[in-house]
């Protein structure tokens, strides 16, 4: 690792003015994704700002028809979360596949949802609930925010607060775990929430996760698996490595479709 | 048997420290003074260095030296060898290629050190390395052995055209002609036996002290023979003179032969620490490890078995290009001539078998021995010839295989091995009773009607073991001699200390030799402790690999102990006033025949060393036996295992849901022990052929350079264990073992794929077969074929 | 450099670190507690998992300042002060969970952990599952599921 200056502030406020004065610094959530990345010396942050001190930013919470969360909440916490388990066990599965348990004991969403992995869970959680990522400074839907690899629609000095995913009466992820890393060599989350419906896909695009409107527009008939019986979407852009191949990706993302819409409808 | 004997299960010695987190592996050792060893390495797989500045690294923070290939070679520091002589068919010698700790004009792989950071930290030093600046010129690599030899490959050594090793053969070229020409049937497969990177937990490290008043030098390292390291580094790379080493190789986290062999970083921690004058300590971290350490495997084969209309195996040739990597590793031109080919002839009676070898440089790292080493690619290539034969000739496997096992012993095979005792058939049935194969036909169709498709596969492996006589294996071009010493040095209070060549990380010899002490002398256990690993203390051994320690190590205590109780007797005599022929020994006491005289083994102990019931001239004082044991043949180790799995036809990915494995190791010491070492070398046959494959890009880069990348079993990836055994004594050592540490990794591989072509029924399907391999296999099997 | 306070195993400890030092090295390196081991770089093999006020981490994975104030248990810490094995560790020994001891300690303080999370009853299934961030090579995890399981009930005594 590249040396950096290290600061713990208790409000989201101090943060955000610590990065404002160290342009080239990061922030440091459950660490999980950015202390690989500097120990292979491949990321050289000036200054690290570590989250986990400040106030208002863990719990999972019941807001009208949403579940909110807070972005330094851990994977376990998450997983284990009695009022998410109740609501939407289908979202509480999500963190409850991430990496291993130790990664989960310190990884957290808001971490995640920042950092953008194309193998990452919780992107396609947040796509495929439409859900909305609060920041310091606004609201970001998720159609919007996820912008390609490692990519976000977050601006310098922004931070992530708080996710806030809509409560969907049918929701499920189904995942092919990358037998290595543990990412999602694919990953499917699926959800109905009156008219709206939503495939998301994680791990096959090689510009990280997207939705398949094919899929949802032969859904909207009936949510199940049977109405996507046969289809499939093209290979082309598939993430192509000596893991998996397009057109096995490709094919992953209709079983795993399938499955998902199964599980969601149990 | 007693409660802590031969046979018994007793838990082990060593587990206390590891368990507590006491244990001492070679990156726990610090010393005084230490400094840090960071390599600056080859980002290129292929390039000349046209030029190396080290000046703004010096001036970094911490910095203590930069030193370059160029100062190696100034300082007459010799090439690191490879100890085994090869001939090609046309009697010249195998081409070696110079082999530097640091390379100087040329680097040949990615990874290849061209300069070394010491520094007061890590960090500090890998911030300097960075600051190395290494201009290269980059040239073409090659890193698919089957391309190596080809017309305009690049040239990796400029004195060894077409990257070409040696071309070897084994066997009767003309008898197996005349077999294929006369067979009714052939059954020919292709086959890649993937590259594999062992990945002991423990990265590899050494840690380096020199003593200018004495002028020693002292080297912890990571090794699983370390007077073999002491020699070499001494004899050939001439970094000091053999008595002026001392090499310790402590607690060490696994090896499964990655840490046999000599390395570059070692050597050059001993050549900085006379340098710099303080300690110098590299360990490597796991990016490091994957570039650096030996691979495994890599082979390309073209195998043929002949038959005729009855089943009976007529012939078998075999065509293999074997990958060594860009530099000859210590062992490795052994590994796919005389410790492959050798097992071609499985547990088959076979008339006539004829192999060749071609072994060729590529672009990347060394390739050496790993578990098993040669005889698991033999077994692979053995084991699918005879599934795929049997299928094909509309034989259930285990028919073909009965009809052509090896019932008579001694048997000699084409290929110079002589088996000396086996029965290949109880170990099958059995197998196949554990298994339940009987009722496998119920479990394919209940596994149907879940969407999956459930296979079964066989494979009836041989192994040789505990490689020997010397003599032999000198005559096949050995470098080294392959016997075992033990000393055996019994205290005047009777406890027991056992110095042995052999080396432990992981296998439990503190354990398993002290049970063998403890029976043999009739002292406690606890009174005994094995000492190993430390040239100080133990004076000369060959260390542990290819299933060696038991059968070749403690059969060297066997026989220092026989010696031991001559000398006791003697003791004993004088003691009891009685003749020397009248001594009986017996569950540790000394008794004179036809009396009630006796004496304790802790009283003649004593009385050796105080020395009051006899004369010098009648009997030298004290209690201390060596041996060199030599054996007179290979141990066979052999068994059967049966793998029992299911595919999902969706996603093609396999799960495996029963594993037998019936082995004949001989006698067994410690069953708990034995039953761990099948364990292990099972989940790295089954990662093998399941996930496990070391991938180079055409650039030469290694695409798995991490566990991000480089898939290994995890607890969920396998099933727990049906483990059985029969036995038939190996006549070649005096406790009748045979070695049980490789087979797993040997017998696994052929078993899995053989269970997953059963499964899709088609044979087109290389390792690793991962899911994405599986349901590709599935789609070309469903596609119609093309006109 | 900068200096940072915690709790291991049970004593009050200070150090002076860089900020990049990693929680792996500060127990190591300063503290000389090598039970803790590395066995790669990119948070696979689980052979450093500690245990970050009472939760498994790994601890190449953190940085020491990040465990200002923290309580820090490692495999050191594990047995009672006269000497007396944790049951996870008996167990360890007992069915033979260990072979080569490298993996061992982070495998005995991420198998406290699923008892932990899961409780003394614990299947094969779970325990293979839940075993998903550490690697051995030696062991095949046959006997460490064993281990585990018999470990897990024991401690329920």
């Amino acid at each position: 690792m590249y040396n950096f200056t290290f600061h713990r502030p208790t409000t989201v406020r101090q943060a955000a003015g610590l990065l404002a004065r160290n342009p080239d610094g990061k922030l440091l959530a459950g660490g999980h994704s950015l202390l690989p990345v500097m120990k292979q010396r491949l990321a050289q942050p000036s200054a690290l700002v570590d989250l986990s001190l400040v106030e208002g930013m863990t719990g999972v919470e019941l807001k009208g028809r949403s579940v909110v969360i807070g972005a330094m909440t851990r994977h376990a916490d998450v997983a284990k979360s009695d009022v998410l388990k109740e609501v939407m066990p289908g979202l509480a599965a999500v963190p409850g596949s991430v990496g291993d348990p130790q990664v989960r004991n310190r990884g957290t969403i808001g971490g995640s949802i920042a950092n953008n992995d194309p193998n990452a869970d919780y992107p396609a959680a947040c796509l495929g609930l439409g859900a909305t990522i609060i920041t310091n400074k606004r609201r970001i839907a998720a159609d919007d925010f996820f912008q390609g690899m490692y990519t976000t629609a977050l601006e310098d000095g922004e931070i992530i607060v708080k996710v806030s995913f809509p409560i969907a009466k049918k929701a499920a992820y189904e995942k092919f775990k990358h037998p290595a890393s543990g990412f999602a060599l694919v990953g499917v989350f699926v959800s109905k929430r009156g008219s709206d419906i939503r495939v998301a896909v994680t791990g096959a695009g090689s510009e990280g996760v997207f939705r398949v409107p094919t899929f949802e527009e032969a859904l909207k008939k009936r949510f199940t698996a049977k109405s996507i019986e046969g289809m499939t979407i093209p290979a082309t852009g598939m993430n192509s490595d000596i893991h998996a191949s397009p057109e096995y990706r490709a094919h992953l993302v209709s079983v795993l479709t399938k499955r998902a819409l199964n599980k969601a409808n149990a | 048997m007693s409660a802590n004997g031969i046979g018994a299960p007793v838990r082990r010695k060593e587990d206390f420290r590891f368990i507590t987190g006491q244990g001492q592996y070679t990156d726990d050792v610090v010393r005084p003074g230490e400094t840090r060893a960071v390599f600056v390495r080859s980002p290129h797989a292929h390039a000349k260095i046209k030029s190396i500045d080290v000046s703004a690294a010096r001036t970094m923070p911490g910095v203590i030296d930069v030193l370059t290939g160029a100062q190696l070679a100034g300082d007459k520091i010799g090439n690191l060898i490879c100890g085994w002589m090869i001939h090609s068919k046309d009697g010249s010698p195998m081409k070696m290629s110079a082999h530097p700790a640091l390379a100087a004009g040329k680097v040949n792989c990615v990874g290849d050190a061209v300069a070394v950071v010491i520094a007061e930290s890590q960090a500090q030093g890998r911030d300097a390395a960075e600051k190395v600046k290494v201009d290269y010129e980059v040239l073409p690599a090659v890193v698919d052995p089957a391309k190596a030899q080809a017309k305009g490959a690049p040239q990796i050594h400029p004195d060894i055209p077409n990257n070409t090793i040696y071309q070897w053969h084994l066997g009767d070229q003309a008898a197996v002609k005349a077999a294929f020409d006369a067979a009714s049937h052939v059954t020919t497969l292709d086959i890649i036996n993937n590259r594999l990177v062992p990945n002991a937990m423990e990265p590899r490290a050494a840690l380096a002290e020199y003593d200018a008043g004495t002028d020693n030098l002292t080297l912890w390292n990571t090794s699983q023979n370390p007077h073999v390291a002491r020699l070499v580094i001494s004899a050939f790379v001439g970094i000091t003179p053999e008595h002026k080493l001392r090499v310790i190789a402590p607690d060490v986290g696994g090896g499964f032969g990655s840490k046999i062999f000599i390395y570059p970083e070692e050597v050059v921690c001993l050549w900085a620490a006379r340098k710099v004058k303080r300690p110098v300590k590299w360990t490597a971290d796991r990016s490091e490890a994957f570039l650096t350490d030996a691979h495994g495997r890599d082979h390309v084969t073209r195998a043929e078995l002949a038959l005729d209309a009855s089943g009976k195996i007529l012939a078998l040739r075999a065509k293999t290009i074997a990958n060594l990597g860009a530099y000859m590793s210590t062992f490795s031109s052994s590994v796919p001539t005389y410790l492959y080919a050798t097992l071609l002839s499985g547990q088959y009676a076979i008339p006539s078998i004829y192999c060749e070898v071609d072994a060729v440089y590529t672009n990347t790292a060394p390739v050496d021995a790993y578990r098993g080493a040669g005889r698991p690619e033999a077994t692979f290539v053995v084991e699918r010839l005879i599934e795929v034969a049997a299928r094909q000739m509309d034989l259930e496997p285990p028919e073909l295989r009965r009809r052509n096992f090896i019932k008579n012993f001694p048997h000699q095979t084409p290929v110079i091995m002589a088996y000396d005792a086996g029965d290949y058939n109880a170990s099958m049935k059995k197998a196949m009773e554990i298994a339940d194969v009987k009722g496998f036909a119920k479990r394919k169709r209940e596994a149907a009607r879940n969407g999956k498709l459930r296979g079964l596969g066989y494979s009836t492996y041989i192994e040789a073991c505990g490689i020997a006589p010397s003599q032999a294996v000198g005559s096949l071009g050995a470098g080294v001699g392959l016997w075992e010493s033990a000393e055996v040095r019994v205290n005047p209070t009777g406890s027991v200390e056992i110095l042995t060549g052999s080396h432990s990380h992981g296998q439990g010899h503190e354990t398993t030799f002290a049970q063998l002490v403890s029976e043999r002398l009739g002292i406690p256990f606890d009174s005994v402790s094995i000492v190993h690993g430390d040239t100080d203390k133990v004076q000369f051994g060959m260390g542990t690999y290819g299933s060696r320690s038991g059968a070749v190590g403690m059969s060297a205590i066997v026989k220092a102990l026989d010696k031991i109780e001559a000398k006791a007797k003697k003791v004993a005599a004088f003691m009891m006033e009685a003749a020397e022929g009248d001594i009986e020994f017996k569950d540790g006491k000394f008794t004179v025949a036809g009396t009630d005289k006796s004496a304790a083994f802790g009283d003649v102990a004593l009385n050796a060393y105080i020395a009051h019931k006899f004369t010098g001239a009648e009997l030298e004082p004290g209690l201390k036996e060596t041996s060199f044991y030599d054996p007179t043949n290979f141990t066979f180790p052999a068994g059967c295992h049966i793998c029992e799995l299911d595919i999902d036809i969706e996603t093609g990915k396999v799960d495996i849901v029963n594993w037998t494995a019936v082995d004949d190791f001989g006698t067994v010491i410690n069953p708990m022990i034995v039953e761990g070492q099948v364990h292990g070398g099972i989940a790295q046959g089954v990662g093998q052929a399941l996930m496990e494959g070391a991938v180079y890009d055409q650039a030469g880069q290694l695409v798995t350079g991490s566990f991000m990348d480089y898939s290994m079993p995890h607890a969920h990836d396998l099933p727990s264990f049906h483990v059985g055994t029969t036995e038939t004594k190996a006549p070649s050592n005096p406790l009748g073992m045979k070695g049980c540490g490789e087979a797993g990794a040997i017998a696994s591989p052929a078993a899995v794929i053989n269970a997953i072509t059963d499964a899709i029924g088609s044979e087109d399907i290389a390792m690793p077969a991962t899911a994405n391999a599986v349901w590709s296999a599935l789609q070309r099997a469903k596609a119609p074929k093309a006109a | 450099m900068a200096t940072v306070s915690m709790t291991v195993n049970g004593k009050a400890v200070t150090g002076d670190v860089e900020p990049r030092t990693l929680l792996v090295q500060f127990l190591r390196e300063n503290l000389r507690l090598t039970g803790t081991h590395v066995g790669c770089d990119t948070s696979q093999c689980g052979a450093c998992v500690i245990h970050l006020d009472g939760i498994a981490a790994k601890a190449c994975t953190t940085l020491a300042l990040q465990c200002e104030g923290a309580s820090i248990t490692t495999i050191e810490g594990l047995a009672e002060p006269d000497g007396k094995l944790h049951p996870m560790q008996e167990a360890f020994r007992e069915h033979h969970g260990l072979q080569c001891g490298y993996c061992t300690p982070g495998m005995i303080m991420s198998a406290l952990d699923i008892v932990r999370r899961n409780g003394n009853n614990l299947d094969e299934h779970t325990i293979r599952d839940q075993l998903d961030g550490n690697i051995c090579r030696c062991t095949g995890y046959h006997n460490i599921v064993k281990a585990i399981e018999a470990g897990a009930k024991a401690m329920a005594k």
